[in-house]
């Protein structure tokens, strides 16, 4: 049998093919001109991108040594929430399926990494891994073989049916999670979450430099790494067709995309992320309770794919960072507002405000700027580009 | 047309039966379709055209009847694997993604012929990069060719219904297909669009070569464009012929302008082309 592509036909056969291996020219005085598809379909493909990402990641890089270490240390579980919102966001924003189970995967990763990490003479089931890959992408890998279960019902499901489904999914988390104390420690108590060391160096130690600035460091360069890949992702072939999935799924079938293989992939990688995320998401604290991946997590996540922006990996990130920001914005409020109080005795005080103002984010969002903080940041983008004609 | 008759069908759609319940959606519709034929299906609306082109797609299962490809049986496979043995189609209403860009529409068309797995798109190296960059040569190929380069960039869903019918027509031409089904390619659509479309469709039998079958109410596209007619009505065939046959045969008549009619327009065959067009 003899496949499309070595069919004589057609005429198109990309007549313009050594123009895509051909090095883009550089034409004086023409800085912007693209001349080759490499240059066109870039991962950076305005020099403006590059420096302004590079920019802000030397901004980030060098943040630890100017700031306090109780602010780095939200800094850093924000970039690890990132981590597990850009997951949530492969699955929810670009292939289109709603899960309200994201918490579960994050708690299967939490205490996998836990296990992996923990220590083999302990009260608690322990293999005494210590190399923070190997754990990390043992708790990604666990929770991924997790979510390619799940899956199948996104294959029979769609919309608020599967949303409901994934739902319960935590309820059945959280019950094994209460009653496989060996692994996870039981209700109310927990136990301790693995410990981040890169070669002899314990990061929960404090050192030359503290444990938050170290921990900040690794979290960045983490999430980084899987902030590119998952943009490596989209915007190839498997992004294309989570996309084609979600906004006409009968027309993707007949352009040759098999739905049920993507949907499995999707629920996957999703998954994967959410792993990693909940195994270093508790590396600053030490320890995590199996009563933390509740409807609460699930909703917080996607609270921040819509406040950040849905079908955006950028958007992911800031949403992250906003939200983990959040209570550290409200403690900050009565200096501004002196009606409110920071002591929890009286009304209003920072943490009604702080709940207030989480669900006034989502609310607000939702109206006034469907696409998060990336359609802002897309609308200020646009403005500056055809300033000043407003237009 | 003489290589036509003679060669071995492209496609035999053979006495199909698809029914919801009660209602024969098709019934009975056997047709064949020859390399390089532009086959024209027409007939009143809920005639069952575009149940035909479900069936042939593989979006809906008949329960009775045989459509082969190249001599391979269609009847129970899934739409993807009916898409990689080379059948593409487009829509009576518009179903292109659209939040995507016209070039990610067509490089969707594509989705088939790009053959790395996930892992090499995480890392975009390799293959991953080498495929895109080649795919994207030939879906430029493709903008060329139904003149898009203005709108490369723009999300579909921002672009004028004519525009769309096109960039539709190109994630068609995407898939490199042996057969093409177009689904009423100038419903909605003014002179000027109408105009340009035909040209397209005419464009892609000549250069390409591609056979088509395509479902229209435009009387003057169809008697114009086609190369041989089928002719449908509440899900049963009627006639089949060349526009000529097609425009003088009693029972279409009947079918569209009612009994009534059947004597008096049976001479009158032009006559069925306006009526029918307006």
């Amino acid at each position: 049998m003899t496949t499309p592509t070595d069919e004589k036909t057609t005429s198109f056969s990309g007549h313009q093919l050594e123009e895509t291996t051909r090095r883009p020219r550089r034409i004086w005085g023409r800085p912007g001109l693209v001349t080759a598809y490499a240059q066109d379909m870039a991962f950076f493909d305005t020099r403006a991108k590059l420096v302004a990402v590079c920019a802000l990641v030397a901004i980030a890089a060098l943040m630890p040594l100017q700031l306090e270490d109780d602010i780095l240390k939200l800094l850093a579980t924000g970039f690890v929430l990132a981590i597990g919102a850009i997951g949530l966001n492969l699955v929810t924003g670009y292939a289109g399926q709603v899960s309200l189970g994201h918490a579960f995967f994050v708690g299967v990763g939490a205490v996998t990494a836990a296990v992996l990490n923990g220590d083999p003479d302990g009260r608690r089931l322990g293999y005494g891994i210590t190399f923070l890959p190997a754990w990390m992408l043992g708790a990604g890998l666990v929770a991924a073989v997790c979510g390619a279960i799940v899956a199948p019902l996104a294959t029979r499901l769609r919309g608020l049916y599967l949303a409901i489904v994934t739902l319960g999914l935590v309820f059945i988390g959280q019950y094994i999670f209460a009653e496989w104390r060996e692994g996870t420690g039981g209700r109310g108590v927990g136990r301790d979450a693995a410990v981040p060391t890169l070669g002899d160096v314990d990061l929960t130690v404090n050192g030359a430099y503290t444990e938050e600035q170290k921990l900040y460091w690794l979290m960045l360069v983490i999430l980084v790494i899987f902030a590119v890949l998952a943009r490596n992702l989209v915007r190839s072939k498997v992004g294309r067709a989570f996309a084609a999935v979600r906004d006409r799924d009968i027309a993707a079938g007949v352009m040759g995309v098999q739905l049920g293989r993507y949907k499995l992939l999707a629920f996957t990688i999703s998954s994967f992320y959410a792993g990693v995320c909940g195994s270093l998401l508790y590396a600053a604290d030490g320890h995590f309770s199996p009563d933390e991946f509740n409807l609460g997590m699930s909703v917080l996540f996607i609270a921040m794919i819509l406040i950040g922006g849905a079908g955006t990996i950028s958007g992911s990130i800031m949403g992250a960072m906003l939200l983990a920001l959040l209570p550290r914005i409200a403690s900050e409020l009565p200096g501004f507002f002196p009606f409110i109080s920071d002591r929890s005795t009286e009304h209003p005080n920072i943490f009604e405000v702080e709940t207030a103002l989480y669900g006034v984010l989502i609310i607000a969002f939702l109206l006034f700027e469907p696409r998060g903080l990336y359609g802002i940041w897309h609308r200020i983008r646009t403005y500056w580009k055809s300033f000043p004609f407003s237009y | 047309m003489t290589d036509i008759d003679t060669a071995e069908p492209l496609l035999v759609f053979d006495d199909v039966n698809l029914s919801f319940g009660s209602v024969k959606a098709v019934n009975g519709v056997s047709f064949a379709v020859q390399p390089k034929e532009l086959f024209a299906i027409i007939g009143p609306n809920g005639a069952g055209k575009t149940s035909v082109f479900n069936v042939l797609s593989g979006v809906y299962r008949p329960q009775r009847g045989s459509v082969t490809l190249d001599g391979r049986q269609l009847v129970g496979m899934r739409p993807p694997k009916i898409a990689k043995l080379g059948m593409a189609r487009t829509f009576q209403n518009i179903e292109l993604f659209s939040n995507l860009t016209v070039l990610d529409n067509l490089m969707l068309g594509r989705h088939q012929h790009i053959s790395y797995g996930a892992l090499a798109a995480f890392a975009w190296v390799g293959p991953a990069r080498r495929q895109e960059h080649r795919h994207r040569a030939v879906v430029e190929d493709i903008v060329d060719f139904l003149q898009l380069e203005q709108w490369r960039k723009m999300p579909v869903g921002l672009l004028p219904y004519g525009v769309q019918k096109r960039v539709e027509l190109g994630r068609a031409l995407a898939m490199e297909p042996k057969l093409l089904l177009l689904d009423e390619p100038v419903a909605g659509m003014n002179l000027e669009e109408t105009e340009d479309m035909a040209r397209f469709i005419l464009d892609i039998r000549d250069e390409l070569h591609i056979p088509m079958i395509m479902v229209e109410h435009d009387m003057g596209l169809v008697m114009d464009l086609a190369d041989r007619i089928l002719v449908v009505d509440f899900g049963t065939p009627i006639a089949t012929g060349t526009p000529q046959e097609i425009q003088s045969n009693p029972d279409v008549i009947r079918a569209y302008l009612g009994g009534d009619h059947q004597t008096e327009a049976a001479t009158d065959g032009p006559a069925l082309t306006k009526e029918a067009a307006g």
